[in-house]
């Protein structure tokens, strides 16, 4: 039995099993179209202290996976299977009364476009004191301080009187600060950003993850890094995840994936990325194809259409079988280790020097 | 504000003398005129010419435009007597001061507007929040089933089977009349309560559905969704974050319901054989009253006014980001 209220100064648990763990994770939304299958199958784990990065296309499942985790999915048009486990609890089935207790207290989600996910109706101020109120039972007076507390932490200037400011009188990467403030109130143990940093600046964008990374430090969070940015996220993650079409790919730490991708899809990805120091009379090469539909899937591997090296594997496997992906450093592929580095260091590799 | 208010209002006053304008001008360029209406058919040219004076219509034009308009801030003598300002003229028609004659039928108008408002806001509204809020339920669907039907029926068409069935067949209530609130409060709702509850039954369902649909959009809304990930309740969620947004489309709607109740709802007055500011604006019309007409569009037009800066100043309650610019 799991005791909803922290104790701060604990130690952490230690046990066999990671602090947030998913297995086998399935969301199915019923739409007047059919049945959309946006995430199918998908496990991943994070430890205290560390950072999952998960990366993938619009529409791969990134967001939806994470707004199951908090419980935000709409109850009546979707169906989850699988398990959840925060902190060894079971979140999937769990009664809605508890889920509310735990969202914005022991885990808190960062939004991207921070415009459109703070309310316009009410203070900064106001928005933030409310979780610590409903969590910690604070008096206003209590909350108030605290919040001008996380403004000041993560470097709003005069948080006194920005307090009792309205979002709109916040600029962007204000904004995202306030809302980063805001998810870290009541010091999360798992803290989601789902493209925290997409709505903003590139300079901006480096405060905003350096503050992450300091808040992390200090609070010792497991952090969810939810992006479409690989440059984000060598920078901030420590494991990395890739999507594709609602399943996991790829998995390894951030310098494996980055290094020494094994997926053609990860291939894809890199390839398609501009370089900074690059010529700029080279093309990029974009992935062929567009993401598929999830109302109807591909068959077997769900990137086998889009796939360059469907024929180097024997036979019909890639469209008629689903490739396992192993627990630790894997990728989801029928190719072989040997023609995955064989492939990956002839072909790819030169494309991304 | 106060600025804000203070020019709006100044803003109001020349556009009523704008529609003053246009509606006199309009009035004076239609090709009939009321003085060889009242004269009949075996019309001497000098009998013709006394009903002019008398009128005061052998006046220059814009000589008796400035006295209509200039009498509604500073009063006006007719050989009948004085009429105090607000002074919208002496009807054609009656002879009656026009101010008086509107202040007579709006008791009525004003009778309704309140009745039918007090109830399509109150069910309206509170029947489109739970339907939003238990959305998909049955408590849905009869909501939004009942006020599909209701809307689109029609005063006059709901009234006279209302009537039949609760006055002619059975008697068991009179006829609809007016009974001044002040003299028997019982008897004004009694006597008005058919009209009302007619009335309030369409708006009702109009504004059941607006409110579900304007709730169901704010329940979508991104920041709707963060108070949630900050573990709010489902009910503080609704109540603090998504109500707020979705008055705004409901304040707009009803802004312009009430200001067009105000200025008089013909169809409603004749369907229940009242005598309202409805009935004074086609009366007005038919009998080429000038005087009536006028009086009737200004006092219309002052409360679509008077309205539109109630609303704006709710808006600037509601979003704080209309507040600031």
């Amino acid at each position: 039995m799991t005791t909803l209220t922290k104790t701060e100064d604990a130690p952490a648990p230690t046990g066999p099993e990671s602090f947030l763990s998913v297995r086998d994770l399935r969301v199915q939304f019923s739409t007047e179209d059919g049945i959309v299958k946006a995430v199918d199958g998908l496990s991943f784990d994070v430890e205290r202290g560390k950072t999952l990065g998960i990366v993938g296309e619009s529409g791969s499942g990134k967001s939806v996976t994470n707004l199951t985790i908090l419980g935000l999915h709409n109850p009546r048009t979707s169906h989850i299977d699988g398990e959840i486990l925060l902190d060894g609890k079971e979140l999937v089935t769990a009664p809605e009364k508890e889920l509310e207790q735990l969202r914005g207290n022991k885990m808190a989600m960062i939004f991207q476009d921070p415009l459109t996910a703070l309310s316009p109706y009410y203070t900064v101020g106001r928005q933030l004191s409310e979780p610590f109120m409903k969590h910690r039972g604070a008096s206003k007076k209590e909350a108030k301080d605290r919040a001008i507390q996380m403004l000041e932490k993560v470097g709003i200037p005069q948080p006194k009187v920005r307090f009792d400011d309205y979002p709109h009188q916040f600029s962007g990467g204000m904004r995202q600060r306030a809302m980063i403030a805001m998810a870290l109130m009541c010091d999360p143990d798992l803290l989601i950003a789902d493209e925290p940093t997409t709505a903003l600046d590139v300079t901006v964008q480096a405060q905003i993850l350096d503050l992450l990374k300091d808040l992390q430090q200090e609070f010792g969070s497991a952090i969810i890094f939810i992006t479409h940015d690989l440059g984000v996220i060598s920078n901030m993650a420590d494991d990395l995840l890739v999507m594709y079409a609602g399943r996991a790919v790829e998995r390894g730490s951030v310098k494996e994936v980055l290094r020494t991708p094994q997926h053609p899809y990860t291939w894809g990805l890199l390839s398609s990325m501009p370089r900074l120091d690059g010529d700029i009379h080279e093309t990029l090469s974009p992935i062929p194809g567009s993401p598929p539909s999830l109302l109807n899937p591909p068959t077997g591997c769900r990137f086998h259409p889009r796939c360059a090296f469907t024929g180097e594997v024997t036979g019909t496997l890639c469209s008629d079988t689903r490739p396992p992906l192993a627990d630790g450093r894997a990728a989801a592929c029928h190719l072989t280790a040997q023609q995955k580095q064989s492939i990956f260091i002839d072909k790819i590799q030169p494309r991304l020097r | 504000m106060l600025q804000f208010i203070i020019r709006r209002l100044a803003g109001a006053v020349v556009t009523l003398f704008l529609i003053g304008a246009v509606t006199f001008f309009l009035f004076v360029a239609a090709p009939s005129d009321y003085a060889s209406l009242a004269c009949g058919r075996d019309c001497s040219p000098e009998r013709l010419d006394a009903i002019r004076h008398a009128l005061g219509l052998n006046e220059p034009i814009f000589k008796q435009f400035w006295e209509f308009m200039s009498g509604i801030v500073v009063g006006r003598d007719f050989p009948d007597g004085h009429c105090a300002a607000p002074c919208l003229g002496q009807s054609f028609y009656s002879g009656d001061f026009v101010w008086d004659t509107i202040m007579d039928r709006f008791p009525l108008t004003l009778s309704l507007t309140v009745g039918a408002m007090t109830v399509f806001l109150i069910v309206g509204i509170g029947a489109g929040m739970l339907a939003a809020y238990r959305r998909g339920s049955l408590v849905d669907k009869i909501a939004t089933g009942s006020s599909m039907v209701l809307s689109s029926f029609q005063i006059y068409f709901l009234g006279p089977i209302v009537l039949t069935i609760l006055v002619y067949s059975t008697g068991w209530m009179e006829d609809p009349k007016y009974v001044p609130f002040t003299e028997d409060p019982v008897g004004w709702l009694v006597g008005l309560s058919i009209p009302m509850v007619v009335m309030a039954t369409i708006f009702t369902a109009q504004y059941t559905r607006m409110a579900r649909a304007s709730m169901i959009e704010q329940l979508a809304e991104e920041h709707v969704r963060t108070a949630r990930a900050k573990g709010m309740s489902k009910k503080f969620v609704f109540f603090r974050y998504a109500w707020r947004g979705s008055l705004i489309p409901i304040v707009t709607v009803l802004g312009i319901d009430i200001s067009a109740l105000l200025g008089g709802g013909v169809v409603t007055e004749l369907t229940f054989s009242l005598q309202g500011i409805g009935r004074l604006a086609v009366d007005g019309a038919i009998n080429k009253d000038l005087p009536l007409t006028m009086g009737v569009m200004l006092f219309g037009a002052f409360f679509i006014l008077l309205l539109n800066i109630l609303v704006d100043i709710v808006y600037a309650w509601i979003d704080p980001r209309v507040r600031l610019s």
